[in-house]
């Protein structure tokens, strides 16, 4: 059994990556990811963390550091949030293309202009397609155990691939809650040390991002997408034994109060919880409503997803970016196209909430639910709905 | 499940201020909660931060908007910032001042209890600073209290200040041990 201890959620996983014992951490400050890689300059500066810490001139820098680092053969770690990660945009097809493996701590916040500090998933969207594997987490324990989680998925040797551990900035980063820390023999028994099958050596020369002509570009990019798909096995696998470690069991996806819920929640990241409270007070009410919520985004869990959801009368969507000029919620799309399938269908009703750190409220869970249930009752579907905004 | 919002100005430490109150509830084995206002901290403008403390798991991340208690560090605020907004039925609000509270309540049309002390005063006495943010935990803690029982254990609450300040923890202890004896509770009209 770990100590449970009241902390800061950026320090909590700053905090973790150190038990995750890593070698290289090139970093560049942006808020709300700026006290992670603060803590972890200090944890460094004094002596408590055996590692090199790279402070780079710019995010772009920072994700070049870690593929080169990782390339050599070391156990790398990053943060960022925003700007940030759009600044590191051309980069992070290179460290997933050439199969490195790497975790970065992604604070979730909205994308400028106009200029916002605040959370939503915006910037992690227009990063949807990069390649890496890509969860969410709902509070400061489940942040804390997944950088030790992360690490193991990402070095495992069927899959080999960088991973983003999204956490709502703000609304997680900031905020002091009790997290249970991890022995260091838990650690020791969960994650074992980062034995990279290729690496960087110059008595054993290798050739890493080499050009892929024509005749193999097309074979590379479906290792790479099957490879992707298929570490959702290796994730699974890490929750269980984390399980045995630590006694907390997690899955691809959560449910809160489903057994009985024909119009269920869909919701992703740290509003989750905010919902199951709604929840909560709703089923005072009498009302069989309760929450699905995705933990793995990418891979994309389209199974799990139409069995969860297919035998529902209605799912409310709820989504913390907008597609422009698209579909509405990048969520609410791929859980259109998990259900379209199905002979049997639920109706989706799609709301965009939070968008820039506008405040969900229990109040505003509960306005979405009277709308799925009066689409349950026979009403026609609207469209998608911008929770709360002004005419 | 208690909820509590804390009025300052940038740079008195409200954020430190609820940061407190959630270590010594997770001390004690509760649950608490404490996040800011989330915005550009900028020194000297109005600020806020919130905390929940609570028997069972806290899982609501929006804000407080119907405290049961408020908590203003800065007397001066009570001019700009409608402090008394959303209080919950038998909430408290607590502001550091030297006046009367039967004058603050009769000027700014304060709604439930209200607790006075001059957090400013003591401070200056103990911490040789005119940083409220520690001494008012003392205010906050007695106009909470249902009897005996405080809102957080006042020895949790006083290692959550040991473990934040260290060395100069010891004045700012004594100074919420001041501010709890001499804090003044007006009941409600």
């Amino acid at each position: 059994m770990g100590t449970r201890k009241g902390m800061e959620v950026s320090i909590g996983i700053a905090e973790a990556v150190m038990m995750a014992d890593v070698d290289v951490i090139p970093a560049y400050p942006i808020t709300p990811q700026t006290h992670i890689v603060e803590h972890l300059s200090e944890l460094v500066a004094d002596g408590h963390l055996d590692a090199e810490f790279v402070p780079v001139e710019s995010e772009h820098s920072a994700m070049s550091c870690c593929c080169g680092s990782v390339a050599a053969g070391a156990r790398t770690f990053t943060a960022t949030s925003s700007q940030g990660l759009a600044l590191m945009h051309e980069i992070l097809f290179i460290a997933s293309g050439m199969r490195l493996p790497m975790v970065m701590a992604v604070a979730n916040r909205s994308l400028s202009a106009p200029i916002s500090i605040w959370n939503d998933h915006g910037d992690v969207m227009a990063a949807r397609d990069t390649g890496w594997m890509q969860i969410f987490v709902e509070n400061g324990q489940e942040a804390y155990d997944h950088m030790m989680w992360a690490f193991r998925v990402s070095e495992d040797h069927d899959v080999l691939l960088p991973i983003m551990v999204n956490f709502d900035g703000f609304i997680l980063s900031h905020v002091v809650e009790p997290i249970e820390v991890w022995s260091p023999e838990e650690v020791k028994q969960f994650l074992p040390p980062y034995k990279p099958p290729y690496r960087l050596d110059v008595d054993k020369p290798w050739t890493f991002g080499a050009v892929g002509i024509p005749d193999i570009y097309l074979e590379t990019r479906m290792a790479h997408n099957e490879a992707l798909i298929d570490s959702q096995k290796v994730m699974e696998k890490a929750w269980d034994e984390m399980a045995e470690v630590v006694g907390r069991k997690y899955s691809v996806l959560e449910n809160y109060k489903t057994d009985d819920a024909d119009i269920v929640f869909l919701t992703m990241g740290g509003i989750s919880e905010t919902c199951m409270t709604a929840v909560d007070q709703m089923r005072d009410e009498g009302k069989k409503v309760g929450v699905i919520r995705l933990r793995m985004w990418r891979p994309f869990p389209f199974a799990e997803v139409a069995k969860e959801l297919g035998g529902r009368k209605v799912v409310l969507a709820v989504d913390r970016a907008l597609s422009t000029g698209g579909c509405g919620g990048p969520v609410a799309s791929e859980i259109k196209a998990a259900l379209y399938p199905l002979d049997k269908r639920p109706q989706v009703v799609e709301f965009i909430a939070g968008l820039g750190g506008r405040d969900v409220t229990i109040g505003d869970f509960k306005e979405m639910y009277d709308k799925g249930a009066a689409v349950a009752a026979g009403g026609a579907v609207p469209p998608y709905e911008m929770v709360g905004v002004r005419a | 499940m208690f909820e509590i919002r804390f009025h300052g100005r940038g740079g008195q430490g409200a954020v430190t201020s609820a940061e407190l109150i959630a270590h010594a509830a997770i001390e004690e084995g509760k649950f608490g909660q404490a996040f800011p206002s989330f915005g550009p901290e900028r020194r000297g403008a109005p600020v806020m931060a919130f905390a929940r403390v609570s028997d069972v798991t806290i899982r609501n991340r929006s804000a407080v908007y119907n405290p049961n208690g408020v908590l203003v560090l800065d007397p001066s605020l009570l001019k700009l910032v409608n402090v008394g907004d959303g209080l919950a039925e038998g909430g408290v609000i607590v502001v550091s001042s030297h006046r009367p509270a039967e004058d603050l309540r009769a000027e700014f049309k304060l709604p439930g209890r209200l607790a006075v002390v001059d957090g400013l005063a003591i401070a200056m006495k103990t911490i040789r600073r005119p940083i409220t943010n520690t001494t008012m935990l003392g205010a906050l803690l007695k106009a909470t209290a249902d009897g005996d029982k405080t809102l957080v254990d006042l020895d949790a609450l006083e290692h959550a200040l040991h473990n934040r300040f260290g060395r100069i923890a010891a004045p700012n202890i004594a100074a919420f041990k001041r501010a709890f004896k001499d804090t003044v509770v007006l009941e409600e009209n």
